[in-house]
């Protein structure tokens, strides 16, 4: 287990990541910090096409052909990985450090490969161990996400879905990694699976003190593991808030209208929906991007706002932060 | 808002549009091919109806028969036996004539609208194929109601979206033009086999807003079929909710999300968060297991292997019927026995 100091584990700096298209330069990623601690989960919210899963592919460098630019620095326990040689990121952070389930992994499983064995292969790729030696430690982390260990041996069709979800999530731990990046890990599953899977993440924190960045549009079901939340939008982090304050108090003008957006099923409101879109990330607005949909515009909003620190560990990208008295001002 | 209110605007006169009496779906399984291994029983034994005007959700895991529900309905899958009643006819008794008549009183909302919708064709020629295929060969007719339906869905002008093609619209808009499509032939019946679940949360009201809206002003009868129980509350009259081919309770939404009876609709509920950071504390107590095969379902009630409060010598044995609750209100559980 890792030792634990007062560097957060990691942390991101005005991280970029542009990708050429034939109408332009999408900017997909366009200036996101962030900060994970250990044993935490932060969850990267956003809608659609807002960057977030550009942002994982970044972290972990699985990045298409056609990017224009990745900048940025990104230190992983305090060590700088965004410079690091492909070759050594790939040997020494990727999967061992930080590991990923992609979206929609699960139906990514080789049909006609025992599930035991792939979830071995990649400790025997990596640290060279043996077939035997592979398997054991597959068994284990099969016991960890509560698949008997019986199920080594079937194959991917064998498996419901939220077994093969297990399963993947289970290559993912094998190496013990610091940090684990969850790509939408629940959006294909049905509800009791959905549920079932939250309480597998919560007992793995709990159990091996691993760290979470969850990636999702799910606002609900994000908050069954979240200690920290970042609102992303069009590119950008608009909110970074503990999710105490996230949930119950959210400050920026989108994440009050998400929150809105969704449906309760405890409590009678009628959920609102946001009008308009999201800006192009080809042509980003040069002013707050969220300003055509935001109730609370104002002449600032032409401008870019920076993040506001809020309080600390809480920082807001709107300007009614900057002027305390605006902040309950009416919609105009 | 209160044209979005629950419960209202049924039209009693010749109120029921949809009769469904024992109806099963169910389809063989062969071996090699040749083989007859058994059946797959997707719907098993579905008795319900459908007034007129009235939002009714169906509400299941995947495999519980709710989208072969669906296709039956649409006349995609013959049943396998018992009857469909709409407006006086039997539709399983229907032959290929009578199936094409049949299908123009029913508008058919896809899952994913981006796979919904050819990519090859513009928005007019989308909107004008079932206009052709149920024999309108008017150009200006048509033309009139290819408009008339892109405004009931608010894409407006409509001059705007008339010669995009799919991918030149984001997928709310898509899915504002299958709605249209379904919509162009004026039918009677909408079913919406997870209209949202495919699009992100600030579309989905919007989206769902406007398909209440629609079948409330024109007085259509709407099969809302979905597996999040959480956008039901405001957006339709009954929930019947299914397990393994079966309904296994139904009531009036408000009733289904606050005083549910089945312990299979508790699981449910009580599986579904909203969100909340003190979520993060607990861990949730789920039922064991998972659905059942819908080749050899359980004996008995098909939820006792996972059911809390299954009652030894009885659950497994006998197969719950349907008791009455409250007026609308019933459970196919033995604990809802009246003593």
């Amino acid at each position: 287990m890792v030792e634990s100091n007062n560097k957060p584990l990691l942390q991101v700096e005005d991280l970029r990541l542009h990708y050429r298209s034939a109408e332009g330069v999408v900017r997909a990623v366009d200036g996101v910090d962030l900060t994970i601690e250990r044993n935490q989960a932060l969850v990267l919210l956003g809608e659609s096409g807002c960057g977030k899963s550009s942002l994982a592919k970044a972290l972990l460098r699985l990045l298409p052909r056609n990017v224009e630019s990745l900048a940025g620095r990104a230190w992983l326990d305090g060590e700088e990985v965004i410079g690091l040689g492909e070759e050594q990121f790939r040997r020494r952070v990727r999967w061992r450090r930080i590991a990923i389930v992609m979206q929609a992994a699960m139906n990514s499983l080789n049909p006609v490969v025992r599930v035991g064995a792939q979830v071995a292969e990649p400790l025997r790729v990596h640290y060279g161990w043996s077939r035997a030696k592979a398997l054991d430690r597959a068994g284990e982390t099969f016991q960890l996400v509560g698949i008997p260990t019986d199920f080594l041996i079937r194959y991917p069709f064998e498996l419901s879905g939220g077994m093969r979800q297990r399963a993947v999530l289970a290559m993912a731990l094998a190496a013990s990694p610091e940090l684990v990046i969850l790509d939408e890990p629940t959006s294909a599953l049905d509800g009791l699976t959905q549920a079932n899977i939250m309480n597998v993440l919560k007992r793995i924190k709990q159990e091996l003190h691993t760290s979470f960045l969850l990636i999702t549009h799910d606002i609900a079901t994000s908050s069954e593991i979240a200690d920290q939340v970042a609102l992303m939008y069009a590119g950008q982090i608009v909110e970074f808030s503990s999710a105490r304050d996230f949930f119950r108090q959210p400050a920026h003008p989108y994440a009050q209208a998400l929150l809105a957006s969704v449906p309760r099923l405890r409590r009678k409101i009628r959920p609102e929906y946001i009008p308009g879109q999201p800006p192009s990330l080809i042509a980003p607005p040069a002013g707050c991007r969220f300003a055509d949909r935001c109730p609370h515009r104002f002449e600032r909003c032409s401008e870019c706002p920076p993040m506001f620190d809020r309080a600390p560990g809480r920082k807001i990208r709107c300007w009614l932060e900057a002027a305390p008295s605006n902040l309950d001002r009416e919609t105009p | 808002m209160s044209e979005f209110a629950t419960g209202d605007g049924v039209n009693t006169k010749d109120a029921t549009l949809l009769s469904v009496r024992q109806l099963r779906t169910w389809f063989e399984l062969r071996r090699w091919g040749l083989l007859k291994v058994g059946d797959v029983r997707a719907v098993d034994g579905l008795d319900f109806e459908m007034r007129r005007g009235e939002a009714v959700a169906f509400v299941g895991e995947s495999g519980c028969g709710k989208s072969s529900l669906a296709r039956t309905l649409l006349g995609l899958y013959r049943p396998t036996a018992g009857s469909i009643w709409i407006e006086g006819e039997d539709m399983a008794g229907f032959d290929r004539h009578q199936l094409h008549l049949y299908r123009r009183k029913i508008g058919y909302v896809q899952q994913d609208p981006y796979a919904a919708l050819p990519p090859f064709m513009q928005v007019r020629r989308i909107l004008r194929e079932p206009l052709i295929v149920h024999g309108n060969r008017d150009r200006e007719d048509q033309e009139r109601k290819i408009r008339a339906a892109l405004r009931e869905v608010r894409l407006e002008p409509p001059e705007t979206y008339l010669t995009k093609f799919p991918h030149m619209l984001s997928g709310g808009q898509q899915q504002r033009v299958v709605i249209a499509r379904a919509l162009i032939l004026k039918p009677a019946l909408i079913i919406a086999d997870e209209p949202v679940s495919m699009l992100d949360a600030s579309v989905r009201v919007e989206i769902l807003n406007l398909l209440r809206q629609i079948q409330q002003q024109r007085n259509l009868t709407l099969a809302f079929i979905t597996h999040d129980l959480s956008t039901v509350r405001y957006f339709a009259n009954r929930i019947m909710v299914m397990y393994a081919g079966q309904i296994v309770e139904r009531a009036p939404v408000d009733t289904l999300l606050d005083q549910p009876r089945h312990p299979y609709t508790q699981a449910l509920l009580e599986a579904l968060p909203d969100p909340d950071p003190d979520n993060a504390q607990k861990i949730r107590r789920l039922p064991k297991g998972e659905p059942p095969s819908l080749v050899s379902p359980p004996s008995g009630c098909r939820f006792h292997p996972r059911c809390p409060h299954a009652i030894k010598g009885l659950c497994e044995i006998k197969p719950p019927p349907e008791f009455p609750i409250a007026p609308e209100h019933g459970a196919a559980c033995w604990l809802n026995q009246p003593s």
